[in-house]
């Protein structure tokens, strides 16, 4: 029994010591901490790694720059190891233990619904980089991705304007595709598009065997009117489902998949010679051509001595979400959180798409929507894109119980769901 | 080009070179005009400009729209000038074809739009290509595209045709287009329809499917027929596609479990680390690729044989490492076994991760592996059908190794009775090692397999841990004639589950029948019997 116990012991031992947060070593004078938490392990590492390290490359180039307010910033680097509730242990961490100005951090939806209310309970700042589904606005929070209407709404204009009148929505089964899904429903019947020309489908995390879904996407498509894939399926099985479409030779000119979670990083791991054509609906691509990205490309590469390595969406709103909180703090000339946040509505800094991002009063930004199709190095070259810059809708107007709220993080109204019909704040919250 | 008149002009006059046949040569004047509508960065024109090159019956067409298909044709800003990239990388121009000096260079863009219009294009200029298979791929192209202007084109090339297969592919095309064409006889349009039914396939469905507004009643209802026609012969090939999917996914459950049934099995080690072993034999497949694509370049299509015995020695190894250190203290201690072999897969998780990074890692599919062929309405991918054909041999090496070789004869008596088979003189510790040993190099194996049809990530072996031991459990355990049956019920079933259920409520479905399953018979569908079992 003594034996068992030992080994037990030493087991978790050795889990908290794989778990444990590492900080970087404190350094003699005062700094400002910023705290990143993305999992490092676990099965969204393959997203979030490069998350953390473009972190610690920007607060390394503002160190370099002479700091902030005169102190240098310190990155405090946990991982919460694609663990949902860890991510509120990490969080709660960080804040209280580490003292943290700010967070930058989490990926999935669930992660994010789970720290937020360490946030707002302990009234610090999380900076979200990663598009979502929406219907949330929190006071505590800066959404840095984009929302519905700045990425599958005008992806599905633009395949309506392609003369597309059939549409899978394929996801996988967690909410945001649910969500967005229900969401471009409503949306694409109020186009005048029939309910039998609509099949949403939804396949677990992690499938791989792709032969009946994509089957099933070849005898939907075939009926002679023009048919086209929403893709909102997650993380690591895009490969699989990229790698049937191509060995069952559905081509990008017969029935294109619009996809909303695949990005240069995860056409890394694939031969994407048939996938070619295939599109991608997003705020920022690599290929964008003007000098803020080449200059930020030439920066991650060198940074990460690797002269291959790719950049992409959710990268480029770490840039973005940082550049405006050292603004908001010079600003406020303070880091402290309720000073930060009231600095931090109207800010506005250069994209890397070539624009500027603004960001609004319900805590969410203005960015450009590009529509690219894959190439066959891996990169994806835009065919199409907004005007200007989109203002995000982060309650849908398409839903029924979000239609008539708005969010207003300024005073007098401080709200991030107020109902404009009953006149009350949080009135009708779902 | 720049004179706002001349357009009208130039589009009468590719009409006028269309109809007089597409031979016509253009002059080396319209050559220029044409090639240079293609330097725009306006996807509708460059659609337009392919159409107008295609059916002006230029010999440039074929070389410029070749090379704006494979992202050759550039062209200079200043004075829209267009050429062609050489493979070399020297430029020519491309209404001329001699060789000039492109300077600064954009290249022309492809969206969906223009790939289609490159397929039409491409499928009307190569129906009289020497090699049988490209006259094919023009024909099911033009099928595709119904391009009226490809008719006369079709009709000689029908008449030259001598391979019966590209030239019922042309004869179905030229259907396709007189169904198409509202103006053609009915009669005409009906017998067309016969033609296209007989072809019966999802093609010929979206073609009649997608009939022009003003057809005749009695055209549309022969077609409603058809289709009614191919729909029924269609649901009965489904159920055939259903039961090659169920084999397919059987397959891969077979590879990832009978390595399993070894540890687990026949050893009785509950191994949680198994989906590790798979994990890097789908690693050393990618290192193999590496170091050949460094090495030898030419050997790629051979790179998963050099990968096989690689996989199974490195994971074999690994496993005799986590058999010697760590397991063969808790022979007979089930819990922390599973603890154990729990914290190894973990550490081979990380440890791969820090190695060569989260990321998913590319492995090449080699072009034998690629694509499908159709067996009657038949879809069989290629890579599925490798890893069915592997599977099979994995599957009766095994067998045979442990029914017909001495080593085989002792791994059996080690795990039936340990003490007699030691007062025989085997080591059964070493007998231990090597088994476990031969496990997980099977289990490198099936990553061999699993690298071509799933994520080479860290994560891999998760994915199948749960299935490998459902399919280990549910067949019996300690025997592999049930990990086969087990593993192929089960892919069958869940294939034949899935389109009526969805994948997520099909695999519920599975995992609440297995339970109850296995409360009726706790040692699965194969026992084993005897005083063995205990």
């Amino acid at each position: 029994m003594l034996n068992l116990k030992s080994k037990v012991l030493g087991l978790a031992a050795g889990a908290a010591m794989a778990l444990g947060s590492f900080a970087v070593p404190a350094k003699a004078q005062e700094t400002i901490k910023v705290g990143i938490l993305h999992s490092l392990s676990g099965t969204m590492a393959i997203s979030e790694t490069t998350l953390k390290d473009v972190m610690l490359m920007l607060i390394d180039e503002q160190n370099k720059r002479g700091g902030l307010l005169g102190k240098k910033l310190e990155a405090v680097v946990v991982d919460p190891a694609s663990n949902w509730p860890l991510f509120a242990e990490k969080a709660r961490e960080l804040i209280t233990q580490n003292r943290v100005a700010a967070t930058f951090g989490c990926w999935t939806s669930v992660s994010r619904k789970s720290v937020l209310p360490v946030f707002e309970e302990l009234n610090s700042i999380l900076f979200y980089p990663v598009q979502y589904e929406g219907e949330e606005s929190s006071p505590n929070i800066f959404y840095t991705g984009a929302a519905p209407n700045q990425q599958a709404i005008p992806a599905v204009d633009y395949l309506l304007a392609e003369g597309v009148k059939r549409f899978v929505l394929e996801g996988t089964d967690y909410v945001y595709p649910r969500t967005t899904n229900k969401i471009l429903e409503a949306y694409l019947l109020s186009k005048g598009i029939k309910p039998e020309d609509i099949s949403i489908n939804y396949t677990p995390f992690g499938h791989s065997d792709w032969q009946t879904r994509v089957a099933a996407i070849k005898r939907f498509g075939s009926t002679g009117v023009k048919t086209a894939v929403v893709s909102t399926v997650n993380g690591d099985a895009n490969v699989p489902f990229y790698k049937e479409l191509g060995n069952q030779g559905v081509k990008a000119t017969d029935i294109p998949v619009v996809a909303f979670s695949v990005g240069e990083e995860e056409l890394a791991g694939i031969d994407t010679k048939p996938l070619v054509g295939h599109l991608a609906a997003w705020n920022y691509f690599q290929s964008v051509d003007n000098a803020a990205n080449r200059d930020f490309i030439a920066r991650w590469r060198a940074y990460k001595n690797n002269p291959r390595a790719v950049t992409n969406d959710p990268m480029e709103a770490h840039v973005i979400g940082f550049a405006m909180w050292v603004k908001a703090v010079e600003a406020a000339g303070t880091t402290d959180p309720a000073a930060v946040r009231r600095a931090m509505i109207g800010i506005a800094v250069p994209n890397l798409s070539g624009g500027v991002s603004t960001m609004m009063p319900n805590h969410h930004i203005t960015k450009p929507v590009l529509i690219g199709e894959i190439q066959d190095n891996g990169q994806i070259s835009t065919v199409w894109q907004t005007p200007g810059t989109v203002v995000a809708q982060e309650w849908s107007p398409h839903l029924e119980g979000s239609r008539d709220l708005i969010a207003d993080h300024r005073s007098p109204m401080s709200c991030g769901n107020f109902n404009v019909r009953t006149g009350r704040c949080g009135a009708a919250q779902r | 080009m720049n004179d706002p008149i001349r357009r009208p002009l130039l589009v009468i006059a590719a009409l006028i070179a269309a109809l007089a046949g597409l031979l016509t040569p253009a002059s080396a004047q319209d050559n220029a005009a044409l090639v240079q509508r293609f330097a725009t960065e306006n996807f509708g024109e460059i659609a337009n400009a392919v159409n107008a090159l295609a059916t002006s019956g230029s010999e440039r067409a074929s070389p410029v729209i070749e090379a704006l298909r494979d992202s050759r044709l550039v062209y200079r800003q200043g004075d829209r000038a267009v050429f062609i990239r050489q493979a070399d990388g020297s430029f020519a121009d491309a209404a001329t074809g001699a060789a000039a000096d492109a300077g600064a260079t954009r290249p022309v863009r492809l969206n969906n739009n223009v790939r289609r219009a490159i397929e039409a294009a491409m499928g009307a200029l190569t129906l009289m290509h020497p090699d049988a298979r490209r006259r094919a791929a023009a024909a099911e192209a033009v099928f595709k595209s119904r391009d009226a202007g490809a008719l006369a084109a079709l009709t000689q090339a029908i008449g030259q045709e001598r391979d019966t297969r590209v030239k019922r592919l042309m004869e179905e095309a030229r259907a396709a287009i007189v169904v198409a064409d509202a103006s053609a006889p009915d009669a005409d349009r009906i017998t067309a329809i016969g033609v296209i039914q007989r072809r019966g396939d999802q093609d010929a469905l979206a073609m009649l499917g997608s009939l022009p507004a003003n057809t005749t009643a009695s055209v549309r209802e022969a077609a409603e027929t058809a289709t009614a026609t191919i729909r029924r012969s269609l649901a009965f090939w489904e159920a055939g596609q259903n039961v090659w999917y169920g084999l397919s996914l059987g397959s891969v459950l077979l590879l990832a479990a009978i390595g399993l049934a070894i540890t687990f099995g026949v050893m009785g080690v509950i191994n949680m680390a198994h989906g590790e072993m798979v994990m890097i034999g789908a690693y050393t497949t990618f290192v193999v690729q590496q170091a050949i694509r460094a090495i030898a370049p030419g050997l790629m299509d051979a790179s998963l044989f050099i990968a096989l015995p690689m996989a199974f020695l490195v994971a074999g190894a690994i496993g005799v490492a986590i058999e010697r250190l760590i397991i063969r203290h808790l022979y007979g201690r089930a819990l922390e076994t599973l603890l154990a072999t729990w914290g190894v897969s973990l550490i081979l998780q990380q440890a791969v991760r820090s190695w060569f990074g989260p990321t998913n890692r590319e492995v090449t599919t080699p072009s034998w592996m690629s694509g499908s062929f159709e067996i009657g309405n038949l879809a069989i991918t290629a890579n599925r059908l490798a890893i069915i054909v592997f599977a099979g041999l994995v599957f009766a090496a095994l067998l045979m190794f442990l029914k017909r070789t001495p080593f085989g004869l002792q791994t059996r008596a080690v795990t039936q009775n340990r003490r007699m088979a030691g007062a025989m003189g085997i080591r059964t510790n070493w007998v231990d090692a090597l088994t476990f040993g031969l496990g997980s190099g099977i289990a490198g194996l099936a990553g061999v397999a699993l690298s071509q049809i799933d994520n080479v990530s860290p994560n891999l072996g998760q994915g199948y841990i749960i299935d490998s031991f459902m399919v280990v459990v549910f067949g019996g355990v300690g025997n592999l004639w049930g990990t086969l049956v087990g593993a192929m019920t089960l892919g069958i079933a869940n294939k034949f589950l899935e389109p009526y259920a969805g994948a997520v409520l099909g695999k519920i479905l599975l995992l609440v029948f297995i339970i109850l399953f296995i409360q009726k018979r706790p040692r699965g569908l194969f026992a084993l019997k005897g005083r063995a079992v205990e």
